[in-house]
């Protein structure tokens, strides 16, 4: 057990070669670039939408297709069953998470600086915790507005979940819904990291005594 | 005796046989070609637009006396929607809130007969399309909306605005003359036995503002006492030239179809509009009716007329420009006028005499072929690598011919009695020689009875091939005059007014900026319709208020029309997304009156509803 410690002690205390340091300022770097592209996509067909209505869920807003208007549309639908308004205002989401994956992003490049092991294990684990603890909320989210339904509601339904990833009827929609651009490189900054990881560990291995 | 009588019954029996087997009777119906079982499903699949496609062209054909323009989408030849133009319309409002009123003054007809679309460089560009009104009237529809946008006129000295409203190659004027001359200024009455000396006609040319494409007086020029009938501008070569026929140059009164039909020639009066442009910018002409007259008998040079078949309808400039077409219609042939020699000819001062001053062409100097095309020419139509093609009004048919030999190639019977035909693009430089309409006056049972008002026919027929082969039949509401087909591509229309667009000063985009407010006697309503409430959803005035109502629709959404239908104060008011119309009235009667979505909106579009109280 305490050889296993010890170990782990010095693992964390490694410093990372050139390979692993390039690879957390890459991970930084693609981070950032999913903040400006949406994170998650949701479109929904009806037989009068046949283009259907798109909503994309960026980290700091929500846009609406066809110029914004969809979302609009959406709203105006969404009051006949009482549904709250989508409006980027209720979303606190979007007031911190550009502010975590910037400083997310920052403790990257702090590692890629310090080269510590003990730093990128850090960031991987701050990043994982982040990653979970946002799609909960976004989980939570759609939760709630599917289940605060106003009482006086000119159509009345019964309380529902959209759907997160996949494809739901919701009455004359088809709702899908998907991961966008800006959660594929989140997973691809997190597969960054975890090679990174993999890498020094690698490495360390090779020449412990270092 | 008993022999004697069965003798006569047998001679009887035999005369009657004798009577029945030499007895012809004429046919119970015309025999006609029937198209066989392959040309029908040929025909079929080139009109059939399958659920959900598209057409290719559109056609915007007059209404004639229904005042309106209707859109065809061809080769379907369905119904897409009707645009009014010149008469109110419920159903999309027009003509009840307070621009269309206002613009449809206090006429609530129309007689429109010739759209022209706009043209750049001799191709239609998809901008705008102007028709005319005979209460001398030209409108201008928008095609970006598909909305008339301005009616100009009554414009004075112009009587019975029938030869109009044809445009020139880049949109400079869209014209006008009078079908009916009288005597100037209007408001004068002078007796009709004084109709060849103090009677009048007068063409005029409406500029066209190239960027707004708004309507303002450009030249009106006096013209002897004919009945200016079509006409077509220039093009290439001939760009700076209007032509325009005439009957009634005998300047007869009282029965005119025969006293008009008297003398074997007419003319065609070819008018060089770039020199009245100068002439009116010089400000040369006399003042009549408020309006700048030019006589040509004082600007030589101006007008010129060519002799041309008996009492000619249409008048059509090739493609290239290089030929210019009478049709007499009551002739058998058409005239093919070439432009080089018509120049050379008033280069020459080649005249045979004149008229009020204006020189008549010799015609032996500048036809070039008489094409025996059928009986009673009315107007042609070109296709591409020239083909021309004829209406015939009487022997009801489309003559195809070619430009150059002059030969008749092909004929299509039409049912019946063609009045104008139509070309894909026939108007432009570039014929696509693809669609031929013929709009027919006459439809004599060829669709199922509806009574004695019957729909017009129009008959799509396919000139891709040497041979014309008649695809359709449609019925088109009374009544296509004329008609312009034009590549669905060219047009780009918008589908609901973008909100940023939208400065109306009344224009609201929430409802809680809905609301009543009163000044004196003056009260105004600022209404939200947006689905499924129309906000406020109740408001009180007083009797004898002149009540204004502001209506936005705040949708975006393509086709969330939404109505505002009064009770009780005929009102009816039709409100695209992102529109705001006004309506105004004097609370005359007192009571409770009820408001509500007149245009089909949404589930709830029955709620959509509310109450004036007028106290």
């Amino acid at each position: 057990m305490r050889v296993l410690l010890e170990k782990a002690n010095r693992l964390l205390d490694a410093h990372l070669a050139l390979g692993p340091r390039l690879l957390l300022v890459a991970a930084a770097v693609v981070l950032v670039a999913a903040i400006l592209l949406p994170l998650w996509s949701m479109t929904m067909f009806a037989p009068q939408y046949p283009d259907g209505l798109r909503l994309q869920i960026y980290s700091y807003k929500l846009e609406g297709g066809n110029g914004g208007q969809d979302i609009k549309e959406i709203n105006v639908l969404n009051h006949y069953i009482g549904m709250r308004d989508l409006v980027s205002e209720d979303f606190t989401e979007f007031k911190w998470l550009p502010f975590v994956t910037g400083m997310l992003a920052l403790l990257m490049l702090r590692a890629a600086v310090h080269g510590h092991m003990a730093q990128l294990v850090d960031v991987v684990v701050l990043f994982v915790y982040f990653g979970a603890f946002s799609l909960w909320s976004f989980g939570y989210r759609m939760w709630s507005y599917g289940h605060n339904l106003a009482p006086t509601a000119s159509v009345r339904v019964d309380p529902f979940m959209p759907p997160m990833f996949g494809s739901k009827q919701l009455a004359n929609f088809e709702v899908y819904s998907y991961p966008a651009a800006g959660s594929y490189l989140i997973g691809g900054a997190m597969l960054i990291l975890v090679a990174a990881a993999f890498i020094g560990w690698r490495q360390w291995k090779r020449a412990p005594l270092e | 005796m008993m022999q004697s009588r069965n003798r006569w019954v047998w001679v009887l029996l035999g005369v009657l046989a004798v009577g029945v087997l030499a007895s012809r009777c004429a046919p119970d119906r015309r025999t006609s070609r029937r198209a066989t079982v392959s040309d029908v499903a040929a025909a079929a699949q080139k009109v059939y637009v399958a659920p959900g496609d598209l057409d290719e062209y559109y056609m915007f054909a007059s209404g004639g006396h229904s005042g309106q323009v209707y859109v065809y989408g061809i080769p379907s030849m369905r119904h897409l929607v009707t645009i009014p133009v010149f008469t109110p319309y419920p159903a999309t409002g027009y003509g009840f809130d307070d621009d269309s009123k206002a613009m449809l003054g206090s006429l609530t007809w129309g007689d429109a007969h010739h759209p022209a679309l706009s043209e750049t460089g001799g191709e239609y560009d998809g901008r705008w399309l102007f028709i005319n009104d005979m209460n001398g009237r030209v409108a201008r529809i928008d095609l970006r909306d598909f909305k008339t946008k301005q009616i100009f006129g009554p414009v004075p000295n112009v009587h019975g605005n029938h030869a109009s409203s044809f445009v020139t190659p880049n949109t400079e004027y869209t014209m006008m003359a009078s079908r009916f001359s009288i005597p100037l200024p209007e408001g004068t009455a002078v007796e009709v036995e004084k109709y060849a000396t103090e009677y009048k006609g007068v063409v005029a040319g409406i500029k066209v503002d190239p960027k707004s494409g708004e309507m303002s007086m450009g030249f009106q020029i006096l013209m002897p006492p004919f009945d200016y009938d079509l006409g077509d501008a220039g093009k290439k070569v001939s760009d700076g030239w209007m032509f325009w026929t005439s009957y009634n140059t005998e300047r007869a009164i009282g029965k005119l179809e025969v006293t008009a039909s008297q003398r074997d020639r007419d003319y065609i009066a070819a008018i060089d509009w770039r020199a009245a442009e100068k002439a009116a910018a010089a400000g040369q002409g006399d003042t009549i009716g408020g309006v700048k007259v030019l006589d040509p008998k004082k600007i030589p040079g101006l007008v010129y007329l060519m002799p041309c078949g008996k009492s000619p309808h249409g008048v059509d400039v090739s493609p290239d420009g290089k030929w210019i077409i009478g049709s007499g219609k009551l002739q058998g042939v058409t005239t093919a006028f070439n432009f080089e020699k018509i120049q050379t000819a008033i280069r020459n001062k080649d005249f045979t005499g004149e008229e009020d001053g204006i020189p008549v062409l010799k015609y032996e100097s500048i036809k070039e072929a008489e094409v025996p095309v059928g009986l009673g020419p009315l107007h042609t139509q070109f296709g591409a690598d020239g083909d021309a093609y004829t209406s015939l009004f009487v022997d009801s048919a489309i003559a195809k011919w070619k430009l150059g030999t002059w030969e008749v190639v092909d004929k299509v019977p039409m049912s019946y009695s063609i009045g104008h035909l139509s070309a894909a693009e026939g108007d432009s430089v570039s014929p696509d020689g693809k669609w031929l309409v013929g709009l027919n006056k006459l439809s004599h049972g060829r669709h199922l009875s509806v009574g004695p008002s019957q729909p017009e026919s129009s008959q799509l027929v396919d000139i891709t091939e040497e041979k014309m082969k008649l695809l359709l039949d449609a019925f088109t509401e009374p009544e296509p005059h004329y008609a312009q087909i034009v590549k669905a591509d060219k047009l780009k229309p918008i589908e609901v007014y973008p909100k940023e667009e939208n400065k109306h000063p009344l224009a609201i985009w929430d409802v809680k900026d809905a609301g009543v407010t009163r000044n004196g006697n003056n009260v105004l309503v600022k209404m939200v319709a947006v689905r499924s409430t129309l906000t406020p959803t109740a408001f009180e005035v007083r009797k004898g208020d002149v009540v204004k109502v502001a209506i936005t629709n705040i949708e975006q959404t393509t086709d969330e029309l939404h109505g505002f239908g009064l009770l009780g104060y005929n009102i009816n008011v039709v409100v695209d997304p992102g529109e705001t119309k006004t309506v105004t009235f004097t609370a005359t009667k007192p009571g409770v009156f009820a408001y509500y979505c007149t245009n089909f909106c949404s589930a709830l579009h029955q709620e959509m509803q509310g109450y004036l109280v007028v106290r």
